[in-house]
């Protein structure tokens, strides 16, 4: 991209953004701040979830579709953990646990034996989806569950200015967000496993080569993925609720926020998670109907430029 | 690919599949025996003739007799709740495996164009709903047709941009927002409750609602749509298609665009998909989101995998063990754990045999019959 095209792809997409701000600003500004601030923790929950599964797909090429049930998991088995103890970390704790041993039981018992074989292990893993997702109606029934708030972040924060009031609940999801976000930039580029990780994402043959036990390397990955996925769970079972049907709504987010961002890479997550989440919940709260068609044009456009998605790099 | 095996492929895909080299001289069957009646008396031998009946063989006219049969034999409920939604099914999901087979291009989205068709025809044609415009169905249909092929075509362009396993997740993502776009909309496509009573046309003084008729209309276009599959994989378009399938980059350096090549299967996939829409919004009598929901977005793949996707019989097989299943299965487990029976059967399907029946059956063929291939040309 050269410098005019940077500076004329700014004013195109920028200009409308800010006269739409200003005038939402002038016109309401409580409500265009609480959208801000709402869209903003929701992008922080997308960006949990699609991490993981663009940290799979960058190192082994593999669309795990099944995503989204490891979401449902982890939910439902923090939401037990939960109630059984009263404990809300030890129910993220065990969340985490659970996605990301499923995560490694797929990985090691199935997708290990056709590695390479991408259409198949995607077949493989939307049948997954089928089947976990059914095995969880079963055992939890069609009922929808609801997690409470620890107690510490119960209720509203106050007298914050302009906004007023702001639920602290959702206010902690950007900070878990962040934290995750500066987690993985940690692990990925200040470790030995990161530089693991990485090197294998550019290179798998010549990893291996150099005497990495890469399917050890996959193995870590596939369970970190699928963990954040149920750690996801376990944070949106407080926020949305859990019912069947929100492993496809998570699916679908996930997808969208790594299409968008660019597969494989962690910041393209973060900016994917940004747009999408801005995007569902400006159109929500100022063109109800239409807020689906918002999120599917800018997938569009992003896909008519940038067909690798915005950080997405040539194959 | 080498060369000499690319050579090959093109060779077998130009004879085509079920065309495997059979001996032309001795008739194999009465169709056949009267075609080599009909040469001799033409005096000149006409070439289509003879490419036909080496085409025709003891099974093609057995399968045919008795899909023409069936109806007469089998009870009403059979007939339309099996046979027909079986028919219709394979219409979609041969859609689906004309691209992944012979494209190499996997899309989910190909229940949302039937979608997209079978809600043309309740939004435009006469529904139970107030919002329908109750036009003619000779205007209704082509315009569904038409949206179908200009909705697909539209996906593909967006989705051959990437390749391989990008696809999937695109026409994912474009299936799943068409499923919310009309969840959420009431004004065009009436949100949750959809369009009921939206019934075939009374046409030549025929209740095509009928069992009987019903079943005829589906058994013509999904022959149609069967036999317009295997005639355009032979030609020039399909060949170069399956070669892009094969080797893109080598098609592309040999002067053939690509990308033309597989927006245009998809163009061919809308219409399949389309044709299949219209016939189950009318099998129904009614759409709704639960129709596009990623259920059955995920189902037609089911349908086409279970098949085999080497071949497009493939996904009429599928869709007839798949529907069977559906509507048998209840009598042996509960009604809510159908999605487990077949997630299951889906998922031992693909890490058993992932070409489908199809592949299990050319696995015994070549074990116990003769060394005739029953799958097209081999991938890779």
């Amino acid at each position: 991209m050269t410098k005019g095209e940077r500076l004329v792809t700014a004013i195109v997409v920028g200009a409308p953004i800010a006269a739409f701000s200003i005038w939402a600003l002038l016109d309401n500004p409580r409500l265009y701040l609480v959208t801000m601030l709402n869209s903003l923790t929701l992008a922080s929950l997308y960006f949990i979830v699609a991490s993981g599964f663009t940290l799979v797909f960058g190192l082994m090429r593999n669309v795990n579709l099944a995503h989204g049930s490891l979401y449902l998991l982890g939910g439902y088995v923090g939401y037990v953990v939960a109630r059984d103890t009263g404990w809300w970390i030890l129910a993220l704790a065990a969340g985490f646990a659970a996605a990301a041993v499923a995560g490694l039981l797929i990985q090691v018992l199935i997708l290990r034996r056709m590695q390479g074989q991408d259409l198949r292990q995607t077949m493989v893993t939307i049948g997954l989806s089928i089947v976990i997702a059914d095995v969880l109606l079963w055992i939890f029934t069609g009922q929808v569950y609801q997690m409470e708030a620890p107690s510490w972040l119960q209720g509203p924060i106050r007298d914050i200015p302009v906004i007023k009031a702001y639920s602290a609940y959702r206010l902690s999801l950007l900070g878990f967000g962040i934290a995750i976000g500066l987690f993985l930039w940690w692990l990925l580029n200040r470790t030995k496993v990161g530089a693991m990780i990485r090197a294998g994402v550019d290179d798998r043959a010549m990893l291996a080569a150099s005497g990495v036990n890469v399917n050890l390397v996959f193995a870590v990955t596939f369970m970190l993925g699928a963990g954040l996925a149920g750690f996801g769970g376990v944070i949106g079972a407080v926020e949305l609720s859990m019912v069947p049907g929100e492993d496809t709504r998570l699916l679908l987010a996930s997808l969208i926020v790594v299409i968008v961002g660019g597969m494989g890479s962690v910041v393209g997550a973060a900016i994917g998670a940004a747009i999408l989440g801005l995007a569902e919940t400006y159109g929500l709260a100022y063109a109800p109907t239409y807020s689906v068609v918002f999120t599917f044009v800018i997938l569009i456009i992003v896909l008519a430029f940038r067909p690798r998605g915005i950080m997405g790099k040539a194959a | 690919m080498s060369a000499a095996r690319w050579r090959r492929a093109m060779n077998t895909g130009a004879v085509g599949v079920a065309a495997a080299p059979l001996p032309a001289v001795p008739a194999r069957s009465g169709a056949a025996r009267s075609m080599s009646v009909d040469r001799h008396a033409a005096g000149t031998a006409p070439s289509r003739w003879k490419l036909l009946s080496r085409a025709v063989s003891v099974r093609h006219v057995l399968v045919l007799v008795f899909v023409l049969l069936l109806p007469f034999v089998a009870t009403p409920f059979f007939t339309y709740q099996v046979a027909a939604q079986a028919l219709i099914f394979g219409l979609i999901a041969l859609s689906l495996s004309f691209l992944a087979g012979y494209g190499g291009m996997v899309s989910l989205a190909q229940m949302s164009v039937a979608g997209m068709a079978g809600y043309a025809v309740a939004v435009l044609g006469a529904s139970g709903t107030e919002s329908s415009l109750g036009w003619h169905w000779g205007a209704v249909v082509p315009i569904a047709l038409a949206i179908a092929i200009l909705a697909s075509t539209l996906i593909g362009w967006l989705s051959v941009r990437t390749d391989g396993i990008y696809t999937i997740m695109i026409t994912l993502a474009i299936g799943v927002a068409f499923y919310y776009l009309v969840l959420q909309n009431y004004s065009v496509f009436n949100g949750f409750q959809g369009f009921q009573k939206v019934y075939p046309p009374s046409v030549f003084g025929i209740n095509w609602r009928e069992p009987l008729p019903f079943y005829f209309l589906a058994l013509f276009w999904a022959m149609a749509g069967y036999f317009f599959i295997q005639w355009l994989v032979r030609t020039p378009f399909g060949i170069a298609l399956q070669g892009t399938r094969d080797n893109a980059r080598r098609m592309n350096s040999l002067g053939f665009n690509v990308t033309a090549h597989r927006v245009a299967a998809y163009a061919v996939s809308g219409l399949l998909a389309g044709l299949g829409g219209v016939l189950l919004v009318w099998y129904n009598g009614l759409i709704s989101p639960g129709s596009v929901g990623t259920g059955w977005l995920i189902n037609v793949l089911v349908i086409a995998v279970l098949g085999g996707m080497k071949h497009p019989i493939g996904a009429f097989l599928g869709a007839i063990v798949f529907i069977l299943l559906q509507t048998f299965a209840i009598d042996l487990i509960e009604r809510e754990r159908f999605n487990l029976l077949i997630g299951g059967v889906f998922l031992a399907i693909v890490l058993f045999s992932p070409d489908g029946l199809l592949g299990l059956w050319a696995k015994l063929r070549s074990r116990f019959g003769s060394k005739q291939a029953v799958t097209s040309t081999t991938r890779r």
